[in-house]
């Protein structure tokens, strides 16, 4: 539950749940996220996607009027799935429900029945839905939900065993699921990656506007994964009843290990083991030597970061991988916020620093960030650390800012921030040392030029 | 090609000069149609964002408050309570119980922290179909604060922005008519749908006072409860953007009996006309104020029109499309290109009416397409059919004009650069310069297509013209 003592919310820390699934099911390919309430919330989740990414992200909306929230929204859900199958050629519709559905409560499932019987003599695409009343969860839960709706719909039968590993990262950059399918590629294995946004939500200059951008996980590799020698997932936050690698274990015997978002090294190595346990194929020589650089630059790195105290906030999975990264480089985490609840997120905060930490770092769910500010002020943090929404806090508090996760807004590349594995590390390592270098400097009334 | 328009939205594009004019308009969205529009939350919002020593508590689930946090670039002189994303947060369980008690300890805790001059509570969607009466709570916490709690009845489905609009006017008419008005000049205004982006409304100001007209109060952009309070004092109300708030000059107008007068801040001649016009109303009172109007634009265009001159140079034959939210800002936006040696080949709205259409047909070259509520499958069709080199629109306009490679010019509630005004014609012909004639667009496929092709047309027409030497 909330860690708040406040009725009201201000600045927000999360989003809400139906903006999380139109951004996996982004991931598909020949897919249209659909949003089943009115025009409005498609409009807006597009506006703040597209400030991020700098893509179009075309959200399609069943746009409810009065009459539609009276009578219901099953004629408008119909009628949309039919012009965005005409216009956009969507092969896939991912349809997720708003605050305004839920509430009015359309039967989403049912009519999707309906809507196949009455139009079955159309060549219909592939109907994904997914429950995402807004006034619960975050748009990471609305994320992964979609996520389990895709698996759990699209995967109806068991697929010939194959050499093939099902990654189901989580909410990561566009560049951390390239630099993922470079590493799944090293391995000399199949793999399915379940979303995929690294092609739509960073396309390349081509020529023409794409009604559905190139890229995202095909059908057919996402019914090839009942047939895979198992799933790893990404992110150690709890809060789902079941996810899609749990849901393809149940059904279909593929074994599923769970890792945290692999950022760190100790994160990271437990990534590179799953993978490694799943192939048989032990860790390549290209990433063993990205290790080692890690670890390089960590020992000529770590005085200048040594002690420094951090502020770390933003979606719970992202939150948990980031104090795993900080505390092994000896920055202190001396508070993780998130906006979101989940059954383990203070588990998971002393999992990641056992060993390394004398105690976890005091967590905070279901805040904002008059919240985090509060506290923060008695914290006399070095830097903050999470999505450029806390950049205000940051200034106020005359710290700097290290941006990762989403959104970006006020920084451009937000897409290509690289987070995970070695690799990511390595950037982020330097990124932070950079950052509180260029602080240093900033202070400094001599300049040095050589530090 | 063809395909990007759907049957239902033919009446809503037309090309000028091909029939009969006529636009369908003022409908709800079409179903699976990828609207550019928002809510009537969000036409609400727009509206009553920029005050800013009022507090602006969204009664709703978190998502429609933070994606309207500090959306938007209207700067305030003094607190900036505006800035912060105020919501109720709604769980399911208020949902199913309802919403009241929440709202109502929200507002309380809220107005301790921070001691705002007034609340505006705004109902989305949700609120609406579980029946919380925002009303009843707003006068409870009212009477036990002492500030005014106005409730703003903005329910995302109950139509499109112009409704939203319509919604923002009641509240603030709410407020009119409370305050003590007997310091105002009779040769004052109050100043309607200017949202101070990017201080722009400092710049207007600025040129009243010069023609020695008092400002009573700035409704809409560097807002303060107590000037609408009393604006019902000043001589004339001047509405920009008056799609938004023509209804409260209208209600003012029967009520108070301020005259109100459309302006436009966009562009020269508009600038300029506005000016003369605010002037003329206020002649009988001081003549002199005509000469110092002149005297004003004078000496500001002596600076602008060198300047302006410059980047015409290159921007010459241009082609430009312009699809923003409201219809009036489209006409400034099509002399505004005039000036710059462009050609408006494009032009559509999100909420316009069936005379602002009408409008728009009657300044617009013939073979302009004119569309409303458009989507972003027609907009890229037409931008590639009409060979544009520069869009002007908001953020989810940008990536259709990018993937084709063509330049944008953000002008929309979100820009950090002022438009209005005379400096800020020269800051649109800047930036419109500065993407329009960027280097980078030789380097876009479809561009680089475009130049080979041309290429080799030249070549053939070179090589059959040799022949016949
Ligand atoms: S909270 Fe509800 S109405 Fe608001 S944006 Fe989210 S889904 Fe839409």
């Amino acid at each position: 539950m909330s860690d708040s003592p406040y009725v009201s919310t201000t600045n927000a820390c999360k989003l809400c749940t139906p903006l999380g699934a139109a951004l996996a099911f982004r991931g598909v390919e020949g897919a249209i996220p659909f949003l089943h309430g009115s025009q409005g919330c498609a409009t807006y989740m597009r506006r703040y996607i597209i400030s991020h990414f700098r893509e179009p992200m075309d959200i399609a909306s069943s746009a409810l009027g009065e009459k539609q929230a009276v009578f219901g929204g099953g004629p408008n859900l119909k009628k949309g799935i039919l012009n965005v199958m005409s216009k956009y050629g969507a092969t896939v519709v991912g349809v997720a429900t708003t605050c305004l559905t839920e509430t009015i409560g359309d039967d989403v499932p049912r009519l999707l029945y309906e809507f196949r019987k009455e139009f079955s003599d159309l060549p219909l695409p592939e109907i994904v839905n997914v429950s995402t009343p807004s006034y619960s969860g975050t748009h990471m839960e609305g994320w992964h939900a979609a996520t389990a709706a895709l698996a759990s719909q699209l995967v109806r039968e068991k697929a010939p065993a194959e050499r093939r590993v099902n990654l189901i990262p989580g909410f990561v950059s566009p560049a951390d699921i390239r630099y993922f399918k470079e590493i799944l590629d090293d391995y000399g294995v199949a793999y399915t990656v379940l979303p995929d946004i690294s092609e739509a939500m960073d396309r390349p200059a081509l020529l023409d506007y794409e009604k559905l951008p190139a890229g995202g996980t095909p059908v057919a590799s996402i019914r090839a994964m009942s047939g895979a020698l198992g799933s790893i997932e990404c992110g150690r936050a709890d809060h789902m009843a079941e996810s899609a690698g749990t849901n393809l274990e149940r059904r279909f015997e593929v074994r599923n290990i769970r890792v945290g978002l692999p950022i760190g090294v100790r994160e990271s190595d437990a990534f590179f083991a799953a993978l490694e346990e799943l192939t048989g194929t032990p860790l390549p020589e290209k990433h063993a030597a990205e290790r080692g650089r890690l670890i390089d630059a960590y020992v000529d790195g770590h005085k200048y970061v040594a002690g420094k105290r951090a502020i770390v906030y933003g979606e719970e999975d992202l939150v948990i991988a980031m104090v795993a990264f900080l505390a092994e480089i000896g920055v202190k985490p001396i508070l993780a916020a998130t906006g979101a609840t989940c059954r383990n997120f203070k588990q998971a905060l002393a999992d990641v620093t056992e060993g390394i930490l004398p105690e976890p770092p005091e967590a905070r769910e279901g805040v904002d960030f008059h919240d985090i500010a509060e506290q923060a002020a008695d914290l006399a943090p070095d830097i903050l650390v999470g999505h450029s929404k806390g950049y205000r806090y940051a200034k106020d508090m005359g710290v700097p800012l290290l941006r990762v996760g989403f959104p970006i807004h006020d920084r451009f590349g937000g897409p290509r921030l690289l987070h995970v594995g070695y690799r990511g590390t390595q950037t982020l390592f330097d990124r932070l040392v950079n950052t509180i270098l260029e602080r240093k400097q900033a202070d400094s009334g001599v300049g040095y030029g050589y530090l | 090609m063809e395909q990007a328009i759907f049957e239902e939205r033919r009446d809503q594009i037309h090309r000028k000069g091909e029939g009969p004019f006529e636009l369908a308009c003022n409908r709800d969205s079409l179903a699976g149609a990828v609207s550019q529009r928002a809510c009537v939350f969000c036409g609400s919002r727009v509206v009553l964002y920029p005050i800013a020593d009022a507090l602006h508590l969204v009664h709703g689930p978190i998502g429609c408050a933070v994606y309207t946090w500090d959306i938007r670039g209207a700067l305030s002189s003094g607190p900036e309570l505006h800035r912060l994303s105020f919501s109720t947060d709604l769980q399911e369980r208020d949902v199913i119980f309802g919403g009241e008690k929440k709202l109502k300890a929200a507002l309380l805790e809220l107005i301790e922290r921070h001691k705002p001059n007034a609340a505006f509570v705004y109902a989305t969607c949700i609120v609406g179909i579980i029946g919380d009466d925002v009303n009843a709570v707003c006068r409870d916490v009212a009477a036990k604060t002492g500030i005014p709690v106005i409730p703003v009845q903005s329910e995302g489905f109950k139509g499109n922005k112009r409704e939203g609009y319509a919604a923002a006017c009641k509240a603030l008419f709410t407020l009119a008519g409370t305050g003590d008005t007997s310091d105002i000049s009779p040769m004052s205004v109050n100043i309607l749908g200017d949202f101070n982006l990017a201080g722009e409304i400092w710049i207007i100001r600025e040129y009243f006072e010069k023609m020695g007209v008092q400002v009573v109060a700035n409704i809409t952009g560097d807002g303060r409860v107590a000037d609408i309070r009393r604006c019902h004092g000043a001589g004339l109300n001047i509405v920009q953007c008056s799609g938004s708030t023509m209804e409260l000059a209208k209600m003012m107008e029967e009520k108070f009996g301020t005259p109100f007068m459309r302006v436009s801040y966009l562009g020269i001649e508009d600038m300029a006309d506005s000016l003369y016009a605010v002037a003329d109303r206020f002649k009988h009172l001081d003549p002199g104020i005509v000469e110092r109007t002149q005297k004003l634009v004078r000496e500001e265009l002596s600076l602008l029109l060198p300047k302006l001159k410059e980047y015409r140079k290159d921007l010459e034959g241009k082609r430009a499309a312009v699809y923003v939210g409201g219809a009036f800002k489209a006409f400034s936006l099509i002399k505004a290109f005039r000036h710059l040696g462009m050609k408006v080949v494009l032009v559509g709205s999100q909420t316009g009416t069936k005379e602002d259409y009408e409008e728009l047909a009657s300044i617009c070259d013939p073979g302009t397409v004119i569309v409303d509520d458009s989507n972003p499958l027609e907009l890229s069709k037409f931008v590639r059919e009409l060979d544009v080199d520069l869009f002007v629109g908001g953020v989810k306009e940008r990536p259709i004009a990018h993937k084709l490679g063509v330049g944008f010019c953000d002008h929309n509630h979100e820009r950090k650069e002022a438009l209005e005004g005379f400096v800020g014609m020269l800051n649109f012909a800047k930036e419109v310069h500065a993407s329009a004639t960027s280097p980078i667009w030789r380097f876009v496929p479809r561009r680089e297509a475009m130049a080979k092709a041309l290429k080799e047309q030249e070549t053939a027409k070179r090589a059959a013209g040799g022949e016949g030497i």
